[in-house]
């Protein structure tokens, strides 16, 4: 490729040591997904258990499925673990600023309505420092499909609390477990005015992806929130030393109810939780309302 | 006198106020894409884009982007409006966002990140007195070194200072062309006196404006670096989302891919000091000043925006009684004009420096005066404009301590 080529003349000048390099495809061959990938961003800076390498796989296989044109499909992250995601999928992607993915992907997508535009991003970035952002982009319904991976936790500072975290949730900032009252991040969604709410976890990967295509294809503002295990930041610390323990808990937790009354979707600490795809309704979109009301009004 | 061409552009000769000369100076120079929030006193650049843009021609929105009208958007607070402007010119459109003080705190993170990921758009900050929500109908100019160092890190920026409706108008045409030329986020920093004035504001036809379009990539994607520049240039050409490049940028400091480089300072070296070069090396062809009966000055005036109007009348009220007092209005603060004040200081002995702020530039001048001349402060914390009375007792007592 010209670009590795490039960098080898260089001798490896451009880039500090230490950052990765590319899989050696002798070595690791080639995966199905790979055209979808920068590969020569990988391995990706993610830890072992973490559910975010499911999460990016269900993601690409639905971008596929969902048969988008991926020359008009660009990806906006804010900061944290998942915001790296914008850096691994090749796609016009852009990793921004700490919250701020969705007025990003606001201005990309009403600056050119031509676009397919994904948010991916998590629970820190998208509900806590950017939750204004989030309902205010479901009120008014721009065609964006907003991912949100929620491991409950802030993961690439440390695992600290934030506004998911389960009551008593034992986090480096929450040491005496956790009592504030956390975000049910599917039903502020759709108390925001989201017309498609899924909530699947990383174990339930076929029915995520499924919902991931789903929502790529819904016009208006969708959201699909991944339940994600984060051994390193939140599993340890909650009898889940690996990424496998998280995957039981799950199975043994989650409750399937596409008809969940959103209200009561909490997820609490070793209390069952529901997931399924709960919302899928029509309405019209931020431009296509827009458009209604400028051809009457200007009449 | 005046007419709306087929587009929807404004040509001719209006009554108007700053606020709104800005606006159509937007639309003028291609502007087809506002996120805003209402602050006082810049509310009436948004009103008068959210009327304006839905009526014109959107496709001066960029190679690539689709035609429509204008869009303009309310987002919900000035983190969100700036962020939804760096979206649109990542999009393809010239984009812009006005607000005052405390939005400008506001948008100062994401101001960074148009700095980091080289995004065109204007931003306007219609000053007010300050600190926090301080005077919000009222004049001031305390936010100059927060245009210069506002957000983190370091960094290069361009700030314009105008000081009537009609250079709101013809520097906001200007600030899109120099953001487009530059690839960075131009601050346009009127205030609430300009912005609510209201005054003949001439917009030229449209075949006599002249609009720098961003540059594109002349390679394809395969050989495309997104932050790849020729030797001796310093601006990358730049394919936005859409254009089939597939490109990454990031807020972290990247190397010429645009891919992260974190793990030492070798991607940081080249990354900022081309971010700051390519506004400093390019002084010459930035920096705007207007210069007003210098050659023979024994002291002189160096002010900007409403301060410098306030500082005309004293000025002539001087001369007019054979005082030798001259005016350097700086139209472009940001880069500071370093090369003309040490070349002033070496002319005369005394620089006044009239400013509605606690003498944020006056120390900017001090430090090029660097001694050779007494630089002398008129203050006014804001609220208010200088009383022209004070300004020329303050010349008046530079001329005779000259004696």
């Amino acid at each position: 490729m010209a670009l590795e080529t490039k960098h080898n003349q260089l001798g490896g000048t451009l880039e500090a040591e230490g950052e990765p390099e590319g899989l050696d495809e002798k070595i690791h061959g080639r995966h199905p997904l790979d055209d979808l990938l920068r590969t020569e961003r990988l391995p990706h800076i993610w830890c072992p258990g973490c559910g975010l390498g499911t999460s990016l796989t269900c993601f690409l296989s639905a971008l596929r499925k969902s048969e988008l044109d991926l020359e008009k499909t660009a990806v906006v992250s804010g900061i944290g673990c998942t915001g790296r995601v914008a850096g691994y999928v090749k796609l016009d992607s852009f990793h921004t600023t700490h919250g701020r993915a969705i007025p990003f992907a606001t201005g990309l997508k009403l600056g050119n309505p031509e676009l397919n535009v994904i948010v991916f991003s998590g629970d820190g970035d998208l509900v806590t420092i950017g939750g204004n952002h989030f309902i205010h982009a479901a009120r008014r319904n721009v065609d964006l499909t907003v991912i949100c991976i929620n491991n409950f936790n802030y993961g690439m500072t440390g695992g600290q609390a934030g506004a998911t975290t389960p009551v008593g949730g034992i986090t480096t900032t929450s040491p005496y477990g956790n009592y504030e009252y956390p975000f049910n991040v599917s039903g502020l969604a759709v108390s925001s005015g989201a017309v498609y709410v899924a909530r699947w976890t990383v174990l339930h990967a076929r029915r995520l992806e499924r919902a991931m295509v789903e929502a790529l294809l819904k016009p208006g503002f969708s959201l699909v929130e991944v339940i994600s295990p984060c051994p390193t930041g939140f599993g340890r610390r909650h009898k889940q030393r690996e990424g496998l323990d998280t995957l039981r808990y799950y199975r043994e937790h989650g409750v399937i109810d596409h008809d969940a009354d959103l209200r009561e979707a909490e997820i609490g600490l070793g209390s069952s939780f529901v997931e399924g795809n709960f919302v899928n309704i029509d309405k019209p979109t931020f431009l296509e309302q827009r458009a209604e009301w400028l051809a009457q009004s200007l009449e | 006198m005046s007419k709306q061409n087929q587009n929807g552009v404004l040509s001719g000769e209006f009554f108007m106020q700053g606020d709104i000369a800005c606006a159509e100076g937007a639309i003028c120079a291609g502007c087809r894409f506002f996120g805003g929030y209402p602050i006082t006193p810049a509310t009436e650049v948004a009103q008068r884009m959210s009327e304006r843009l839905p009526l014109v021609d959107g496709s001066l929105r960029g190679p690539g982007a689709p035609r429509g009208p204008g869009m303009y958007v309310q987002m919900e607070d000035e983190l969100a409006s700036i962020g939804a402007v760096l979206g649109a010119s990542w999009a393809g459109c010239k984009a812009m966002t006005a607000t005052s003080g405390p939005g400008f705190s506001l948008m100062m993170e994401n101001l960074g990140l148009g700095i980091m990921l080289e995004t065109p758009c204007v931003l306007v900050n219609v000053q007010r007195g300050g600190p926090s929500t301080g005077l919000p109908t009222l004049v001031g100019q305390g936010d100059m070194m927060q245009a210069r160092w506002g957000s983190h890190g370091d960094y290069s920026i361009i700030a314009l200072a105008p000081v009537s409706p009609q250079e709101l108008f013809d520097l906001t045409m200007h600030a899109f062309n120099l953001s487009e030329i530059y690839r960075t986020p131009v601050l346009v920093m009127t205030d609430a006196e300009v912005g609510h004035m209201t005054e003949k504001v001439v917009i030229p036809p449209a075949e006599e404006i002249e609009i720098v379009e961003r540059r594109k990539p002349t390679v394809g994607p395969d050989e495309y670096l997104p932050y790849h520049v020729e030797p001796g240039e310093w601006v990358p050409p730049m394919a936005v989302a859409g254009d089939g490049y597939h490109i990454h940028v990031t807020g972290l400091t990247h190397d010429e891919r645009g891919y992260p480089a974190t793990s030492d300072d070798s991607a940081q070296w080249p990354l900022v000091t081309r971010l700051i070069g390519k506004i400093e090396e390019n002084k010459d062809d930035i920096i705007m000043l207007e210069k007003d009966r210098i050659d023979d000055a024994e002291v002189v005036v160096v002010s900007y925006g409403m301060a410098a109007r306030t500082s005309l009348w004293p000025i002539q009220m001087a001369r007019d009684e054979g005082i030798r007092v001259g005016l350097l209005r700086l139209v472009t603060v940001w880069p500071f004009p370093d090369e003309e004040i040490r070349a002033l200081a070496a002319q005369v002995d005394r620089i006044v420096v009239p400013e509605i702020n606690m003498g944020q530039i006056a120390r900017e001048v001090e430090r090029c005066a660097a001694g050779q001349a007494e630089v002398i402060r008129v203050s006014h914390p804001g609220g208010g404009i200088h009383d022209p009375q004070q300004v020329l007792r303050t010349i008046r007592g530079a001329a005779r301590s000259g004696v």
